[in-house]
């Protein structure tokens, strides 16, 4: 269907005016998905146990960031929407974007579709280190309260280190940090099971627990730290568009003919994607399915020019983590499902049905 | 004629194993060079090492005079086109979006008009203007080898490399993709090098064979003085009938000799 309407209009328009129109819509449609995120935020922080009005949503937010202003509010309103609903709403957003960014950045750099910080071992070094405070009590920075948050921290990224330093050795290609992540991943995992053995009752549950993925207990210091993280790495990201366009599609060899320094830019993007992922499920624990299917629902959607690729990742695993985390927390409220299981149980049969929907030849 | 690309005494090993042994030529403006001999007797090696994709181990390669040594990649890519075989993408993308990478050399992050400008020409010279939108993986081999074609002449380039260009192109195709980069060739005044099998479509094709042989030249010059049963024989141990076909040697191989050495 879309190519015969492409076909039609190319015997009246040039391709330069063709193509300025193709991105053009690449861009309204990430505007669109941003005004869906705007509403989807909005009516999440609406909904909960105690029930407020998207209006009420709306007035107390603007009553905060204009406090001249007349709205009239209840300070429960206000409590509920500061300091309960928006801290996880927030995170949810951030984490969504930031997850689906580096999925989409270590899928093109390491031109894998099935590739992801998970898969590359990331997030069980970060399980790792989690595991290690939560059992051992063990941790190499930190006070009490912040030994899990920074132990899953440091591990997550010395694993990441550790992937490269030992997949440079091999030569810098995308098989060669592929094999050692997933080795690694066996590897921590484990070390983990052990430590999951030999672990109480109690210790057990709290790892497990950590495993699934929440935004329960999401706070705006935390949200700050995420937040400055994803900004600063994601501009660097975007400023590499082109270099992954070139090693996404034609390989090192092409990409490297057309001056792209292959290796450089594969270190540089790992290093970055795994830092917002780790900065992310730290807090978080692990949400693993966003940054495998947000990339591919926006290339499925939009194709696969980072240019566009990498911001409108960000836009959709944002609402789809946020959508998942409002169904987790009001379907069978009071009880919370943790989002990390919710994001899998709807994500994958929306992924089929794009996968099986949209007509064309996708990946190879 | 200037001399556009040269070759000083270029050797690379794999490991122990020499692939290539003290190659030396130089290549003038305005010509298309095929570069023909066995598997395994150094085409690939001497196009991945002017492309920059291997370091030889001895030699120097000279662009319009400029060692490729102390050229940036990016400076580099600005000087020379390389044209792999034409495989799947392995992400989506559209055949302008293809195109369109062949200006990454002269890009920042923002592509002007004129960038655009430059691949929509391009695309109507190759004939692929229908099909800008559509994806790339969609399109057939010889579409493909067209679109991949039209991202090296968007670099603007000295020297165009091609890897095996005709080896997954129907008859017609092969005539087409020839045809495109000779002409090519003879209005930008550049060079084409291609890593040839079909010695009939080089003798047709090419102001200059190449005839390599277990890392080393064997013999260099133009079609008609170089493709000789005796080249043939030596080179590839078949033996040859050489006719005359639009005036150039035509090769309709017999059977392979009997094993010497």
């Amino acid at each position: 269907m879309k190519n015969q309407v492409v076909k039609i209009k190319t015997n009246n328009l040039p391709c330069s005016e063709l193509y300025s129109r193709f991105t053009a819509r690449k861009a309204l449609f990430m505007l669109a998905c941003l005004v869906l995120l705007g509403i989807s935020a909005l009516v999440a922080t609406s909904l909960g146990g105690a029930d407020l009005s998207i209006k009420d949503v709306v007035y107390t937010v603007i009553a905060k960031i204009f406090p001249f202003s007349n709205v009239k509010i209840s300070s429960i309103a206000s409590v509920i929407v500061w300091h309960l609903r928006l801290p996880r709403i927030v995170m949810g957003i951030i984490a969504g974007a930031g997850l689906a960014i580096a999925g989409a950045v270590m899928q093109g750099v390491l031109r894998n579709p099935l590739v992801s910080p998970f898969t590359v071992g990331v997030s069980s070094g970060a399980t790792l280190g989690a595991s290690i405070a939560m059992i051992l009590g063990f941790s190499l920075v930190g006070s009490e309260t912040y030994i899990v948050i920074a132990n899953a921290f440091l591990f997550a990224m010395g694993t990441t280190f550790l992937i490269l330093g030992i997949g440079r050795l091999r030569g810098i290609t995308p098989e060669s940090f592929i094999l050692v992540g997933i080795s690694l991943m066996y590897f921590f995992g484990a070390i983990t099971g052990f430590l999951q053995y030999i672990a109480t009752e109690g210790e057990l549950a709290e790892v497990i627990h950590w495993t699934f993925g929440t935004l329960t207990g999401s706070n705006w210091k935390n949200i700050l730290i995420v937040l400055i993280i994803i900004l600063t790495c994601f501009p660097f990201l975007i400023r590499y568009s082109w270099d992954l366009n070139a090693m996404a599609s034609g390989g090192d060899e092409v990409a490297t003919t057309l001056g792209v320094n292959c290796g450089r830019v594969r270190i540089v993007c790992m290093v970055l994607s795994a830092l917002i992922t780790a900065s992310i499920i730290c807090f978080t624990g692990i949400i693993g399915f966003i940054c495998l299917v947000a990339p591919h629902i926006t290339r499925l959607i939009i194709g696969g020019d980072h240019r566009f690729l990498l911001p409108c990742s960000g836009i959709i695993g944002a609402i789809l983590l946020l959508i998942a985390d409002t169904i987790g927390r009001t379907i069978i409220s009071p009880i919370i499902i943790p989002v990390g299981i919710v994001i899998s149980f709807i994500g994958a049969p929306f992924f089929f049905y794009l996968l099986m929907t949209r007509r064309r030849q996708y990946w190879q | 004629m200037a001399i556009k690309l040269k070759v000083r005494g270029v050797s690379f090993n794999y490991g122990s194993r020499p692939a290539l042994k003290n190659i030396t030529l130089s290549i003038n403006e305005g010509e298309v060079v095929s570069l023909v001999g066995p598997n395994g007797s150094g085409k690939t090696t001497l196009i991945k090492c002017i492309n920059k994709v291997l370091k030889p181990k001895q030699g120097t390669i000279l662009i319009k005079g400029r060692d490729i040594k102390k050229i940036k990649l990016k400076g580099l890519s600005r000087l020379l086109g390389y044209v792999p075989q034409s495989a799947a993408h392995f992400f989506p993308s559209t055949v302008f979006d293809t195109v369109l990478l062949g200006r990454k050399p002269y890009v920042n992050w923002r592509i002007s008009p004129r960038d655009k400008e430059t691949v929509s020409q391009i695309l109507s010279l190759m004939g692929l203007e229908g099909m800008a939108l559509r994806q790339f993986n969609e399109l057939s081999g010889g579409e493909r080898q067209k679109a991949l074609i039209a991202r090296a002449l968007a670099q603007e380039p000295q020297v165009l490399l091609f890897d095996e260009p005709t080896s997954n192109l129907d008859l017609r195709h092969q005539l087409e993709v020839l045809g495109i980069v000779k002409s090519a060739v003879k209005k930008k005044e550049i060079v084409a090098i291609m890593a040839m099998h079909d010695l009939n479509l080089a003798s047709r094709f090419s102001d200059k064979i190449i005839f390599l042989c277990k890392g080393k030249i064997h013999d260099i010059g133009e079609p008609r003085r170089v493709l000789t049963r005796e080249n043939i024989r030596r080179v590839y141990g078949v033996d040859v009938i050489i006719s005359k076909n639009l005036g150039n040697p035509h090769i309709i191989p017999i059977a392979p000799t009997a094993a010497e050495e």
